[in-house]
C-alpha cells in the first residue's frame, strides 16, 4: 500500500529564527500590524510504500530524525497520513 | 616527507581548488579527492572545502553528509585523522555529528563578505598548533549560513570542555557583539571535537595564505595542518 505523509519542520523555539523575523517585519507594511511570533519552516511531503500504517509512519519517523531535520535546531511532526 | 593532503570536491564545491593551492603553497602536496569515491587514497589530512554541496538543499551540508567519501572521512576522523572543514565543509561535518552545533542562516539575513579577526582560544587542535591562544589572525569570511548555534546541553560542553578553536574578535581580540558578522553563539566561529584532530569553521583560512591577494592569517593554519599531517603519517 502507499501512503502519503506531510512532515513538519520547524525550528526549535528558544532558536532565533531570522527567515520568521524577516516576514514579521515585512507584514505591517501591508496593514497587518496584529502579527506576532512568524516563524518559518518546512513542509515535506512524501509517499511511502509499504504493507501497513505504521511501519509506513515509523519508517518516516527515522527519515524526518536522520535527513529531513537537524535534531539539534530543529523539530518535526509528522501531520497528516492518509492511504492512498 | 611532504604530507599528503585531500581536498574533497562535493557538486558544488567552490574553494576546492584554493584550498588545493594552499595547501602547495605552504609545502604540502594536495590531493584532490571527489564525492562519490569511497577512497582516501592514503592521504594524511583531509580538508572538507567552502562553497555549496548538493545545492545545499534541506539544510547546508544536510545531504553531503551521506556522500560516499564521508563514510572513510568519519573513520579517518575516529582513527585521530586530521580533519578540516571550511565553511559549507564545517556545515557538512556538523550536520554528520562530527562536530557539536548547526548552522543557521545569519542573524542580518545578509550574506557576509569581508575580512574579520578571530581569536585563537586553543593551540590543541590539528589546525593550531602554531597558534597561541589569544593571538589574533585575519581571514575572509563569505557566507550566508554561518550562525553557529547548539542545544543548551551541546554549549555547556563546547564552552565547558574547551572546545571552540575560534570566536570572532577585534584585531587586538575583545570578543564583543560588534565584532560578531552574523549572530554566532558567543561569536564562536569554529570548534573542535575533545580529541582536537577534528576542527571546522566557518572562515576562509585558505583565502589568507597569499600576501599578493590579502591578508595571511590562514599560514599558520595550514603550517599547523600540514605539521599535524606529517606527525600522523609518522605515527
Amino acid at each position: 500500500m502507499t501512503f502519503t505523509f506531510e512532515v513538519l519542520v520547524l525550528l526549535k523555539p528558544g532558536l532565533s529564527d531570522p527567515q520568521g523575523k524577516a516576514v514579521e517585519s515585512a507584514l505591517p507594511a501591508l496593514g497587518w500590524t496584529n502579527v506576532s511570533r512568524v516563524r518559518v519552516g518546512k513542509h515535506v511531503q512524501l509517499d511511502v510504500d509499504a504493507t501497513d500504517e505504521a511501519t509506513a509512519r515509523a519508517q518516516v519517523g527515522q527519515m524526518a530524525t536522520r535527513l529531513l531535520s537537524n535534531p539539534v535546531i530543529e523539530d518535526f511532526q509528522i501531520l497528516e497520513v492518509a492511504p492512498k | 616527507m611532504t604530507p599528503r593532503i585531500g581536498v574533497v570536491t562535493f557538486p558544488g564545491s567552490l574553494d576546492d581548488v584554493d584550498a588545493l593551492r594552499a595547501v602547495e603553497l605552504m609545502g604540502g602536496q594536495g590531493v584532490a579527492l571527489w564525492h562519490a569515491d569511497r577512497s582516501l587514497q592514503g592521504v594524511d589530512a583531509v580538508i572538507l572545502p567552502g562553497g555549496f554541496s548538493y545545492g545545499d538543499y534541506l539544510r547546508c551540508g544536510a545531504i553531503a553528509r551521506f556522500a560516499a567519501i564521508m563514510e572513510p572521512v568519519s573513520s579517518f576522523a575516529e582513527a585521530g585523522g586530521p580533519v578540516l572543514g571550511i565553511c559549507n565543509g564545517f556545515q557538512v561535518l556538523c550536520e554528520s555529528g562530527l562536530l557539536p552545533g548547526a548552522l543557521i542562516r545569519n542573524r542580518s539575513l545578509r550574506f557576509v563578505c569581508r575580512d574579520v579577526w578571530l581569536r585563537v582560544e586553543t593551540s590543541q587542535t590539528a589546525v593550531t598548533g602554531d597558534l597561541t591562544p589569544g593571538e589574533t589572525i585575519q581571514v575572509p569570511i563569505k557566507h550566508g549560513e554561518g550562525q553557529w548555534v547548539a542545544t543548551p546541553e551541546q554549549l555547556a560542553r563546547v564552552e565547558g570542555d574547551g572546545l571552540v578553536v575560534f570566536r570572532y574578535a577585534s584585531a587586538e581580540g575583545m570578543v564583543d557583539e560588534a565584532h560578531n558578522p552574523n549572530g554566532a553563539t558567543n561569536n564562536i566561529a569554529g570548534v573542535r571535537n575533545p580529541a582536537g584532530n577534528v576542527v571546522g569553521l566557518m572562515p576562509h583560512p585558505e583565502h589568507a595564505v597569499d600576501p599578493d591577494v590579502g591578508p595571511t592569517g590562514g599560514q599558520p593554519v595550514f603550517a599547523s595542518l600540514l605539521a599535524a599531517a606529517m606527525a600522523g603519517s609518522r605515527a
